[in-house]
């Protein structure tokens, strides 16, 4: 295993729409191999946070330090930094005017720069690691949700991230299809992806994080390894959140 | 001299046939070429100016001259398509026709006058049509596209683009058949179409309802074509609805010749 390398720096981090206050002063770190979980109740801003480092909403304040480059910068080109900082959606957004193989092909070609064959290569790959090698020709609307996710990580991850971001990658898709995501999240982590992860599958989250973050109103209320945060809350609104899990 | 006072309606209509059936084919023609090429260039313009009309501006990110660049530049495109969507077609011939010679001593010949005439006009409303288009397709294609670290124009033109059009072509559709009928106002600078034609024909022999019978006629039998047709490609582009697994046993190599070898 290689030295744990900063990759992801965020510090006083703000965002707000209109006079809504989503974000308030957020501090954290991300390094190679962290697998870190954001959780907490819808409207704590997790989503948002994750959006904010992909730059897909600008922050209003503080900075998003990428390898000690603020990206939040705004002479920095966002597309680049977006190449290597991979986002799975909660409504997947493949493309629905290509195929399945297109949807991973396209970005290895146009943003990457690869060949034609390159991109088949690197995409089939990583088709085959979620299991959807068979599918290459359907177009999205022909799969069920849960394959539609799979072809999204596997568009993700045909642009070698160094960092892939999941923005409650299950909440959308039905209880039997949730497994078939969450197992190939498993199988990512273990040959060990740096991956920021925003769920509710709280079972899920506390198998698989190094780091738990929890929040609330805009804040991160708490954060630490899956054990403590899971086994031993120490905040009131953490164990209260958590409490309504037990029965899990 | 046939005398077509004794003849009846069908007579007369037989009658006009023999004599200018040419002229109607290729008044007919006339109209068709004009409504198709400028329906075409029609829709370039619709595509040029929905994509501009749809460009974000960042107040962070873009600098000062580009924002402005930008804003004036969609108000000038924002008056080209109210005014040529505000006035009547045949006064814009006129205008054009006219007005280029008279004002800018520029000779526009006829065709040109008409293919510029109904181009701009068609692409005035086209260009409304392509930014609804545009802003129909979800939000979240243009976000997967720049999570995968596509720049704006990017996304636009590999993703977002391919299915607007999909979205528009019945508004396509509409535009072609509009053109074909309403090339016949451009009889006015002297275009000889398909109405220009019917014009001659009944003014030579006094056939005002037979002429008129036979334009009818060959006008829906173009516009019901048109539409056939547009429906047909339609259908096309929408593509099949089933789709062939590839099996369980092939390697990735099997599959990259697969590949290759099927259509791509």
């Amino acid at each position: 295993m290689d030295e744990k390398k900063e990759i992801l720096k965020i510090s006083h981090l703000t965002k707000s729409f209109g006079n809504h206050e989503v974000l308030k002063d957020i501090d954290f770190m991300v390094n190679t191999g962290d697998i870190i979980s954001i959780i907490g109740a819808s409207g704590s801003g997790k989503s948002t946070l994750l959006r904010c480092i992909n730059m897909l909403e600008t922050p209003n304040g503080g900075q998003i330090l990428y390898h000690e480059k603020n990206i939040t910068d705004p002479k920095l080109p966002v597309a680049s930094y977006r190449e290597k900082v991979g986002m799975v959606f909660q409504n997947f957004n493949l493309f629905q005017n290509m195929t399945v193989l297109d949807n991973c092909m396209v970005g290895p070609i146009k943003v990457a720069g690869k060949s034609k064959e390159n991109a088949k290569e690197l995409a089939l790959r990583f088709l085959k690691k979620v299991g959807m090698e068979q599918y290459i020709n359907a177009k999205p609307k022909q799969l069920s949700g849960g394959q539609k996710q799979r072809v999204a990580i596997a568009r993700a991850l045909a642009m070698e991230p160094e960092i892939l971001l999941f923005d409650e990658p299950t909440s959308a898709l039905d209880p039997q299809m949730v497994g078939e995501v969450l197992s190939v999240m498993s199988t990512l982590a273990q040959e060990g992806l740096t991956m920021l992860i925003v769920t509710h599958e709280m079972a899920f989250a506390r198998e698989i994080s190094s780091h738990v973050v929890f929040m609330a109103d805009g804040i991160i209320e708490e954060e630490g390894n899956s054990t403590d945060i899971f086994g031993n809350p120490q905040k009131e609104k953490t164990k209260e959140f958590l409490s309504r899990f037990r029965n899990l | 001299m046939v005398d077509i006072s004794t003849m009846n309606f069908f007579q007369r209509i037989l009658y006009i046939l023999q004599q200018y059936g040419t002229s109607y084919l290729k008044g007919a023609g006339t109209t068709l070429l004009i409504a198709l090429v400028s329906t075409v260039i029609g829709c370039v313009i619709g595509f040029g100016v929905g994509i501009v009309q749809t460009i974000p501006i960042d107040a962070k990110r873009d600098s000062s001259g580009k924002r402005f660049a930008l804003k004036f530049f969609k108000i000038i495109l924002k008056v080209y398509v109210e005014v040529f969507r505000g006035t009547p077609m045949i006064v814009q011939a006129v205008f054009i026709y006219y007005g280029m010679s008279q004002v800018f001593h520029i000779q526009l010949g006829m065709w040109a006058a008409a293919f510029l005439v109904v181009s701009v006009n068609t692409g005035a409303y086209m260009s409304e049509s392509v930014r609804g288009g545009i802003i129909s397709v979800d939000l979240g294609q243009m976000e997967g596209a720049k999570a995968i670290g596509m720049t704006h124009f990017q996304a636009m033109l590999n993703v977002v683009l391919p299915q607007a059009f999909r979205n528009i072509i019945p508004q396509i559709g509409n535009n072609f058949i509009i053109n074909i009928k309403d090339t016949s106002v451009l009889s006015v600078i002297s275009i000889v179409d398909l109405f220009f034609v019917h014009k001659s024909v009944s003014g030579a022999l006094y056939t005002y309802f037979e002429s008129a019978t036979i334009v009818m006629c060959i006008y829906l039998t173009m516009t019901l074509l048109a539409s056939k047709l547009l429906n047909l490609w339609e259908k096309k582009l929408d593509g099949s609805d089933s789709y062939e697994l590839v099996a369980d046993h092939m390697d990735i190599g099997d599959q990259m010749r697969t590949i290759k070898a099927g259509k791509r």
